[in-house]
């Protein structure tokens, strides 16, 4: 219902205001692209699109750069940060909302809330102080002697165990994202309506049944908005990975080898960069980062609001 | 006879510029007494309601079509002043609707906004509006508790209150007891025929039973046409047209 | 085994699994706090808070400067963040409800509150830093600030869509102009709300470093001018925790302890106050 009075100036005034203030989002957005294209000009015309996106390279003394190290790093993380991280935050939704008992509940919640509230640094930095120590001291020498023996998998665990490596900062990502995906998939859940579920068990399902054949199918919507908005935020993640992973620009096929990811290298060598062609390209990987952070957002965004609009039903 | 408050000739309304909603309605309000519109659901008798201070007027593309004429002008015109004319017709939603607000500044908000700031002033002001609306002796301790400390009935007074606070000369009551409990709503009642000296009222009401105790008298709305307008007692016990009995006597509606 | 025994051993087992993934995520939470206040509170003395830092070897050395700067940058950012972000969501709820330049921003909106900080460092840089010549707080204060507008605009935005549409037109059909309606009914009626916005808001930038990693840089002297690089809190952890030294890993520890605790504290006040409101 728009109510733009013309008649009134002082409220002209303010919708203008109001207007301008809205408009700021678009120009954020906006912005972002036309300086990030910009900037990346140089680095974009001497190694085109394609080129750059395929290339291995990352060489400042050659000046010759290229994006599939770091898109494979980015990748790879969050590949199996998801991969921890998911399963493990639809179990603790279940168990929230199926499970708990009442009084539970709650400070369940609370603590959900609180761990996606702690800043990304600090996961950083217990990783490199904590974690790492024990991925090297036990856990890596202890996948390495097991499955690191068997043909084609055990290619995963070749390498000295340093504790900084793809290993150690997937680990790290997904207890980060992990709060957030199990609060997005609580939410959905509990948008299921009493009576679908109390008729489930009214026909003698058991309580897995009810969660497998009704919860989540229900939900199934807003727990993929709510995963692709997880997938969106471990692509942009910089702080609880930078401290571990060790910034090697390389393809490996091990997971206990240091990588590198675009945000890792953007903190790392941003201010570092010694020539216009390098910043450039640094630039191009920002930008290539926040393309597919947009889309992926977008395409998250997308579902969250087809499973609100079931539900307003 | 007493003398003409308001007038509406041939009135139409259209919401969003095409749904005909009113239909060449014409109604004499007189002043100082209670005339209720009554109705089955969808009839029109909000829409008409909500024209006499121009409520349409916040939606895009509602559209009057004749006169509203009110003290010798006619209210529709584009030169009207939407504020000062709500400052003179005011208007009783059905549900309550109290500012987050103490009691005090809820009451005190019409004032303001007409430019009266002293506090001396404000308080008689204020205490005048709530004896009006037989909620002064309730309330008078409690002035800067929040709104929504009262009951429903209560917050109903309370709007009113407000409503009386800038002096209209007309109060328009939205169903105004329709979320009310039957106690509160025979208080609020009491009030309206008792304010009805000093103020001209008109009230919607789809209780049928409300209109014939409260009100002077009576409109019968159907499909967005006046079909009957009298007395009221000449209404529910010799209504001239068929629809009008029909309604009366609970064959519909 | 019957078909129905079967069937409530798989719920069992499910349901197990689901405990056990609760249990993990909470261990979780546990370990990181336990550790970071295991280790940070060793480092608290009041020389951290009084002293500037010293170079590594000589003993003394505080983080003052980081405090110090870590709060002017965060309330630079607030006082352009916060503004912006509450009249855009004024906008979004109110002159513009429903309509579809409403819904594109809303969208737009909330793709920036998950957008990589650190591109918005990397944006901040180019348009702030470079012309410049130099890092400075206020690209800090408005890389910060760009992340903020959208988590302030939204909440504003949900929080007075809740306040019910006949209370403003009550206050209509007593002669108030929109204007007056917002900014003296509606914004009562949603003020917790859009503080609880504001304080969560600030809960995220507090505990940002990214975006500061280009823009106020760092700065291992005392400065309170904006206009050149300014030490904060995030920043320094990010430096200390990377170097070679223990006393700066020491005191990498109780900076990132006061960092969680403030954090902490403001998310749990924010959804407390919208608990004890909306109860």
């Amino acid at each position: 219902m728009p109510i733009i009075q013309r008649k009134n100036a002082a409220d002209f005034s303010f919708s203008l205001i109001t207007a301008a203030a809205s408009f700021t989002i678009v120009l954020m957005i906006g912005g972002i692209l036309a300086v990030l294209v910009r900037e990346s000009g140089p680095a974009i015309e001497k190694f085109g699109v394609i080129g750059f996106l395929t290339s291995t390279d990352w060489n400042p003394v050659t000046k010759s750069f290229g994006a599939a190290t770091t898109i494979f790093g980015t990748l790879v993380t969050t590949a199996i940060a998801l991969s921890i991280a998911v399963p493990t935050a639809v179990g603790i939704a279940i168990f929230v909302t199926e499970i708990a008992p009442n009084f539970l509940k709650g400070p369940i919640g609370i603590a959900i809330e609180l761990l996606a509230a702690i800043p990304s640094i600090i996961y950083g930095m217990w990783g490199l102080f904590t974690l790492a120590p024990i991925m090297t001291k036990y856990v890596e020498p202890a996948l390495q002697h097991s499955i690191g023996k068997v043909p084609v998998v055990g290619s995963l665990f070749q390498g000295t165990p340093m504790g900084i490596d793809l290993l150690t900062a997937s680990v790290i990502l997904s207890i980060m994202i992990i709060p957030f995906t199990a609060s997005i998939s609580r939410d959905s859940f509990n948008l299921t309506p009493s009576v679908v579920k109390e008729s489930a068990y009214a026909i003698g399902a058991t309580k897995w049944e009810v969660v497998k054949n009704v919860v989540l199918p229900y939900s199934k919507l807003g727990v993929f908005g709510g995963v692709a908005l997880s997938l969106g935020r471990a692509l942009g993640e910089t702080m609880a990975v930078a401290f571990v992973l060790g910034n090697n620009h390389q393809i490996t096929s091990s997971l206990l080898d240091a990588a590198a990811t675009i945000t890792v290298t953007l903190a790392n060598e941003f201010t570092e960069a010694d020539s216009d062609i390098y910043l450039s390209s640094l630039f191009y990987l920002a930008l290539v980062l926040f393309v597919l952070s947009f889309v992926i957002l977008a395409v998250a965004k997308f579902f969250l609001l087809r499973a609100g609009r079931r539900y307003s039903r | 006879m007493p003398e003409v408050e308001l007038e509406a000739r041939s009135l139409d309304f259209y919401y969003g510029g095409h749904v005909h909603a009113l239909k060449a309605i014409n109604l004499t309000v007189h002043r100082k007494g209670v005339t209720a519109l009554i109705g089955p659901s969808g009839c029109g008798k909000t829409t008409l309601l909500r024209c006499f201070n121009r409520m349409h007027d916040l939606y895009p593309r509602n559209r009057y079509g004749g006169e509203i004429v009110f003290q010798g002008k006619n209210i529709l015109g584009q030169d009207t002043d939407l504020i000062n004319l709500r400052s003179r017709i005011g208007m009783v939603f059905q549900k309550p609707t109290p500012f987050p607000m103490s009691i005090f500044d809820n009451i005190a908000y019409g004032l303001k906004l007409k430019g009266i700031k002293k506090r001396m002033d404000l308080s008689e002001m204020v205490e005048q509006a709530l004896q009006h609306a037989a909620l002064w002796g309730e309330v008078k301790d409690k002035l800067n508790a929040s709104a929504y400390d009262l009951s429903g009935g209560q917050q109903q007074r309370l709007v009113i209150a407000r409503a009386l606070a800038v002096k209209p000369e007309v109060l328009l009551f939205d169903e105004p007891t329709s979320a009310l409990d039957p106690i509160s709503t025979a208080k609020i009642e009491e009030l309206a025929v008792a304010l009805k000296k000093e103020v001209t009222i008109i009230i919607v009401t789809h209780n049928m039973q409300q209109a014939a105790r409260m009100s002077d008298w009576t409109g019968f709305l159907m499909l967005g046409e006046l079909i009957e307008f009298d007395r009221t007692n000449k209404i529910f016990t010799a209504p001239s047209e068929k629809l009008t009995e029909d309604y009366i006597t609970g064959r519909f509606g | 085994m019957n078909a129905e025994k079967k069937r409530k051993v798989e719920s069992f087992l499910a349901l197990l699994m689901s405990t056990m993934a609760a249990a993990f995520g909470l261990f979780w939470l546990v370990f990181i706090l336990g550790d970071v206040l295991a280790h940070g509170i060793g480092a608290i003395t009041p020389g951290l808070f009084l002293n500037d830092p010293t170079p590594p070897g000589v003993e003394g050395g505080g983080l003052k400067n980081a405090f110090v700067g870590q709060v002017l940058i965060t309330l630079m950012a607030t006082f352009i963040g916060v503004p912006l972000g509450i009249l855009g969501g004024t906008f979004l709820a109110e002159y513009a409800r429903g309509t579809k330049t409403a819904h594109v921003i809303s969208i737009l909106a909330d793709i920036m509150v998950s957008v990589p900080s650190i591109v918005v460092g990397t944006f901040i840089y180019a348009i702030l830093v470079r012309p410049v010549g130099h890092f400075n707080g206020w690209a800090g204060a408005v890389a910060l600030a760009v992340i903020m507008i959208p988590v302030v605009l939204r909440t504003t935005e949900d929080m007075l869509s809740l306040v019910p549409w006949t209370i403003r037109e009550a206050a209509f059909a007593l002669g108030a102009p929109y204007y007056k309606v917002i900014i003296q009914v509606v914004y009562r009626g949603a003020a917790t709300g859009i503080l609880t916005g504001i304080i969560l808001s600030i809960a995220r930038v507090a505990g940002e470093t990214a975006p500061l990693l280009f823009t106020s840089f760092n700065n291992s002297f005392f400065s309170v001018n904006m206009n050149g690089p300014i030490s904060s809190l995030t920043v320094t952890i990010f430096q200390y925790a990377m170097g070679p030294y223990d006393e700066w890993h020491a005191q990498a520890w109780a900076a990132a302890f006061i960092i969680t605790i403030i954090v902490l504290a403001l998310t749990i006040t924010g959804r407390m106050i919208i608990k004890w409101r909306y109860k």
